[in-house]
């Protein structure tokens, strides 16, 4: 049984806790993230680090949701073509959900994943939140 | 091969488990599923998840019935004389009108309105700790509501109770459908769907489309009669000749004014920048005598509101149909659904019955150790009439199947309901599994039958 368990731990470190990052909506109804810096995050990562990243995340969003003459150009083409037009070709909204997601990759490679920290792509939790799952420090690989 | 070395492995860490090479039902049950197979609202789906469509899909069948009659009726009685009399337009423009409806239609009874996916259990139980914290502060909302400002005015936000989360503004829960579903307009049942953020402009296009079609159809064969008429003939006659041309009469009659109304409707909520949920209920109307209730959604401006509404960029899908359901919550299923497996070894092989027997309890103990809520805990006597009784209990209820009618419904597919019942703490509060007793009263009366081979 002992053996089954450190298995297990050698492929993933067992997680410790969750933090969520819930959605601010003074704005209104766009997806933006709050950017309030959670306790539980004190001791593992930088407060301005962090902050970055969610501003970042909140660009991104506000990039794939902006009304302006793209988006509008995007609207009449569709609605002449009765909407068959979005079959065959990538809305704006999801290049840039894909741009996040490299983007939210990127900053799990670099940042995260050295303090043992792990962003969820918010996509992935229906933009409610941005999960972060904090693994047991073990003193393995910390590299802090 | 000792048995002692099977229980080293963790059988979740393998990708193929040593007994599924042998028959086809277990790799049917390790088959990844993909998340429009345990999606938990009371949709269905087709086309492996390219289509969803809300369980009750209610008149839909007579709207496109009605369309396709009168449009049908139409173009056969009515354009030949139209066409000889007046011009070849006519049906041109009737069918490029009729194409048109028709696909607005199908995208927005097809396409997801903006379901928001349940919370995932972390996330609950994260939600409810802060519930349970915030009760410091001396003025208190009512419990299950967080009040935000939204443009420098408060906006109540309510707790979901079925998707465990408090629910963005203008979210809002189908009954019918059982899913919360982003600015929530209304259930439809002309086109069998939720209306809502991402399906509304194909319902406002739908509507004006067929009340232009109505009319165009209505205007036509007026036209016709009346044309009849003055070719010297009474206006029986002229009925009498084409009765078609009543049929349609009658039913663009009828048509006409209802979905003019509510074209005109659509078209004040779209300028407005407003939902027929929020107008119903007048949440943001100036009589209700609060100072500043205004609508904090708009843009203040009609053509600016038209354009967000309708030209807006168009979000995607949030629920991922096709996706696959990840492995852990797979794996977690799989400890139930490996319930299904001594029954179709013990066809095949006596000796290797007893041995997979063992492992699968062996791996029961472990998965519940680990998990703590496998369904009443494996027995450690008479496994298989547990797993038979489960099995037979499964053929009993295909109904529990229903609600996934489209997707392959096997055996397993109860149980592994029962599994992710059992497995999410907050689906079990939220709505526990009829099913789970049955199962636990088959436990606890085959616990002394021993042995009962499948008839």
């Amino acid at each position: 049984m002992a053996e089954t368990h450190s298995l297990q731990e050698l492929q993933t470190p067992p997680v410790s806790s969750k933090v969520f990052i819930q959605r601010d909506y003074t704005s209104g109804t766009i997806c933006r993230f709050q950017t309030k810096f959670p306790s539980e995050l004190e001791n593992r990562v930088d407060k301005q680090q962090f902050e970055d990243t969610i501003q970042t995340l909140n660009n991104l969003y506000a990039e794939a949701e902006k009304l302006g003459g793209r988006s509008y150009l995007e609207g009449c083409l569709a609605c002449l073509t009765a909407y068959t037009v979005f079959l065959c070709l990538e809305t704006h909204y999801e290049k840039v959900l894909k741009k996040i997601s490299r983007f939210i990759k990127d900053q799990n490679e670099k940042i995260y994943a050295p303090r043992g920290l792990l962003l969820t792509d918010p996509i992935e939790r229906g933009l409610r939140v941005v999960e972060i799952t904090i693994f047991e420090d073990r003193g393995v690989g910390s590299g802090r | 091969m000792k048995s002692c070395e099977y229980q080293q492995i963790d059988p979740r860490a393998l990708s193929v488990s040593p007994l599924s090479a042998q028959s086809h039902p277990q790799t049917k049950a390790q088959r990844p599923r993909r998340k429009w197979e345990v999606f938990p609202g009371k949709n269905r789906f087709f086309c492996n998840g390219r289509i969803i469509l809300s369980r009750q899909s209610g008149v839909l069948p007579l709207t496109l019935g009605l369309i396709v009659i009168t449009c049908g009726l139409f173009f056969a009685f009515d354009c030949p004389f139209l066409v000889e009399h007046l011009t070849v337009f006519i049906p041109v423009i009737g069918g490029a009108l009729f194409v048109f409806v028709i696909l607005s239609l199908f995208r927005t009874s097809f396409t997801d309105p903006g379901i928001l996916p349940r919370a995932t259990p972390d996330e609950a139980a994260d939600i409810e700790r802060q519930i349970d914290s915030s009760g410091s502060s001396s003025y208190r909302p009512p419990p299950r509501t967080k009040e935000i400002l939204i443009n420098q005015q408060v906006v109540k936000l309510k707790y979901c109770f079925t998707c465990k989360m408090f629910r963005p503004p203008r979210t809002s829960h189908c009954s019918l459908c059982d899913n919360c579903v982003e600015r929530f307009d209304h259930h439809c049942p002309w086109v069998g769907n939720c209306v809502g953020k991402r399906n509304y402009r194909f319902f406002y296009s739908f509507i004006i489309s067929l009340s232009f079609l109505t009319s165009f159809i209505f205007g036509c064969v007026i036209t016709h009669l009346t044309l009849r008429c003055h070719a010297g003939k009474s206006l029986i006659q002229a009925i009498q000749e084409s009765p078609a041309s009543i049929v349609e009469l009658v039913i663009c009659f009828f048509s006409v004014w209802s979905i003019l109304g509510l074209s005109g409707f659509h078209t004040y909520l779209v300028a407005s920048n407003l939902t027929t949920n929020e107008d119903i209920k007048g949440s943001w109307s100036s009589k209700r005598g609060a100072e500043d209730s205004g609508n904090p959604y708009t843009y203040n401006g009609i053509i600016k509101n038209c354009c967000a509404t309708l030209c807006g960029p168009m979000p995607p899908s949030l629920i991922d149909r096709r996706g696959f359901v990840p492995l852990d919550e797979a794996a977690a299923a799989a400890c139930t659904s490996e319930i299904e497996l001594p029954p179709f070894t013990a066809k095949n092989d006596t000796n290797m019955c007893t041995q997979s027997t063992k492992d699968v309890l062996e791996r029961m103990l472990h998965s519940s150790d680990f998990h703590g809520v496998c369904p009443a805990g494996p027995p450690k006597t008479s496994p298989l009439g547990l797993e038979a009784s489960d099995s037979l209990g499964a053929a009993r209820a295909p109904s529990m199947c229903s609600r996934r009618a489209d997707s392959p419904c096997t055996t397993c597919a109860r149980s592994r309901k029962d599994s992710l019942h059992s497995i999410n703490p907050a689906f079990r509060l939220a709505s526990p599994s009829p099913s789970l007793p049955r199962v636990n009263l088959a436990l606890s009366d085959t616990q002394e039958k021993g042995f009962i081979p499948l008839p």
